[in-house]
């Protein structure tokens, strides 16, 4: 299976890969997927406490390209936008932009599933209700 | 000067030799005749061809030319030894013991011939591999009819101990099968020394085209029979019928003949450029060897590289070098590598597997190469993997809950 451009350019230069400080309450932390699936994503994000904006995001992933390259995007997609902007991102807006095929859709399904964890473990901390978001449909 | 890309992938199939080609040319063009054509100079080279051939392939395997039926390949050639000494023997018995390793062609038989009313028995390997030859022996009643295990394994290489099987379903009577398609012109295979029955093969394994391989089936002590799975003229001895592959089966007996040449000097040049492989590739941290490495064939090895995905891993090279790998990403169902997990492996670790299979024309400047760019590859996949990352930090990870979805 060929890769799209832009998973290539994703895999070979990914843009935010690295590790925030867990502990700080202005992170949020997702970790999603298992070792036995072959996917784990870690993504993170660093909000700005005056202006609420995402500030920095990070990401480290076991997986394949496609996953690598999900991951990838969303940590450049966050960064600048707010936390309630955030969780608005759908996973096939991932698979548009990097023209995943069918087989690949459910990396981009771990992705706004790690979205949606980071954001959820940042709400945690600073006392706010968890977001329940429905079961991700794989188109 | 190296040539882009580079092959390391000779358990999927292996490129013609040139002189395969050369000697197959001539019967697509001028002698084009059908072998079955009895009557006249067209028909009459072709079986000529077909029984030179024939010869050749019985040679390396240490057969007699009679025992040897042309199929299509080794897909063919199994599904012609499960299901015809199943329909064949069928008063006999209707149970066959094979292992969970088998290449699929083997395993989707075995299953088909369950739903024909036949009883399977799946032995479990070993970690290393390998069949336990206490269960084997355990596991055969009188209504077994045959005992099916690979000569060697197309995942991690393995070479099953074939003479202490094939010893013990003599003491009991019962035939061995053999897919011996990546042992075959690789390693010394002698269905008389080995106590064969029946055995697969195919030519575009060994250097030779795709579309064609053999069945070999013993006509003394015992004499095997099989039912034919293919009607329609009874050639091959009633057993397979169908208009001979001359210019196939012309490349696969020239395939054979130099194999029977070249074999021993390959297998030891092939094994010390895998164990330069192997070697400089197991100095990274957490790299581990999967199956025997005592027995093998002397030309792969596969490899997991923990915390690092296998797709994620060959992305970083493939298109400069062409190897294989036990992720689920990498196979259309999805599913990591079963011969990994009857390994007893973790899923994880057969996510991060990467196969190289060495071949005639691989050099040690490709090898060198090939160990620069995979340990490039690792750690900078390492350096983007939370699972190392953790590791490093002393993390139990067995601990974690992880989510699945």
């Amino acid at each position: 299976m060929a890769y799209s451009e832009k998973v290539l350019g994703h895999y070979q230069n990914p843009k935010n890969v690295g590790t925030l400080d867990k502990n700080k309450s202005n992170v949020g932390t997702g970790l999603v997927g298992a070792p036995e699936c072959g996917d784990v994503m870690r993504l993170q994000i660093e909000v700005d406490e005056a202006t609420g904006l995402i500030r920095d995001a990070k990401f480290k992933t076991f997986g394949c390209g496609s996953a690598i390259a999900s991951s990838s995007l969303a940590t450049e997609w966050l960064k600048g936008k707010t936390v309630d902007e955030a969780v608005k991102i759908d996973n096939m807006e991932i698979v548009e932009e990097l023209n995943l095929p069918p087989v690949k859709i459910h990396c981009s399904v771990l992705a706004e599933d790690a979205i949606k964890a980071a954001i959820n473990d940042y709400r945690k901390k600073n006392g706010l209700p968890e977001l329940k978001f429905e079961e991700s449909v794989v188109h | 000067m190296l040539k882009f890309p580079i092959y390391l992938d000779h358990n999927a199939t292996t490129p013609c030799d040139p002189r395969v080609v050369e000697a197959m040319i001539p019967y697509f063009t001028n002698n084009f005749g059908n072998a079955a054509s009895r009557n006249h100079p067209f028909g009459w080279q072709a079986e000529e061809a077909v029984e030179k051939s024939r010869e050749q392939v019985a040679k390396l395997i240490g057969a007699d030319p009679k025992e040897i039926i042309f199929t299509s390949g080794a897909t063919e050639a199994d599904n012609l030894a499960l299901k015809g000494v199943f329909e064949m023997y069928a008063s006999k018995g209707n149970h066959i013991i094979t292992c969970n390793i088998e290449h699929k062609a083997v395993l989707d038989t075995c299953k088909h011939i369950e739903k024909e009313g036949g009883e399977v028995t799946y032995l479990k390997v070993n970690p290393d591999g390998l069949v336990n030859l206490e269960e084997l022996e355990a596991a055969i009643k009188p209504t077994t009819i045959l005992i099916a295990i690979m000569y060697a394994n197309n995942e991690i290489g393995t070479v099953m101990p074939m003479k202490e099987i094939s010893a013990i379903a003599k003491k009991k009577g019962v035939l061995v099968f053999t897919d011996a398609t990546q042992a075959v012109g690789k390693i010394p295979v002698d269905v008389n020394k080995d106590g064969i029955d029946l055995l697969a093969m195919t030519a575009h394994k060994m250097y030779g085209p795709k579309g064609v391989g053999a069945l070999y089936v013993r006509r003394k002590n015992p004499r095997v029979k099989v039912t034919a799975q293919i009607d329609g003229g009874g050639h091959e001895r009633g057993m397979r019928s169908g208009t001979l592959n001359v210019p196939g089966i012309v490349g696969f007996g020239k395939a054979c003949e130099l194999c029977m040449h070249e074999m021993e000097s390959e297998a030891k040049r092939l094994s010390a450029l895998r164990d330069k492989l192997e070697n400089a590739l197991l100095k990274l941290e957490e790299a581990y060897i999967n199956g025997s490495q005592h027995h093998r064939l002397p030309h792969v090895t596969n490899i997991s590289f923990k915390y690092v995905e296998g797709e994620g891993l060959m992305m970083g090279f493939n298109k400069e070098i062409a190897v294989s790998s036990g992720s689920a990403c990498t196979s259309a169902s999805l599913e990591p590598s079963y011969v990994l997990k009857a390994l007893g492996l973790g899923d994880d670790l057969a996510h991060s597997s990467l196969r190289f299979g060495l071949g005639r024309f691989t050099t040690e400047d490709q090898i060198d190469y090939t160990i620069e760019q995979v340990t490039k590859t690792v750690n900078k996949l390492r350096e983007m993997s939370p699972l190392w990352e953790m590791y490093k930090e002393g993390v139990d990870m067995n601990s974690i809950e992880w989510a699945h979805h």
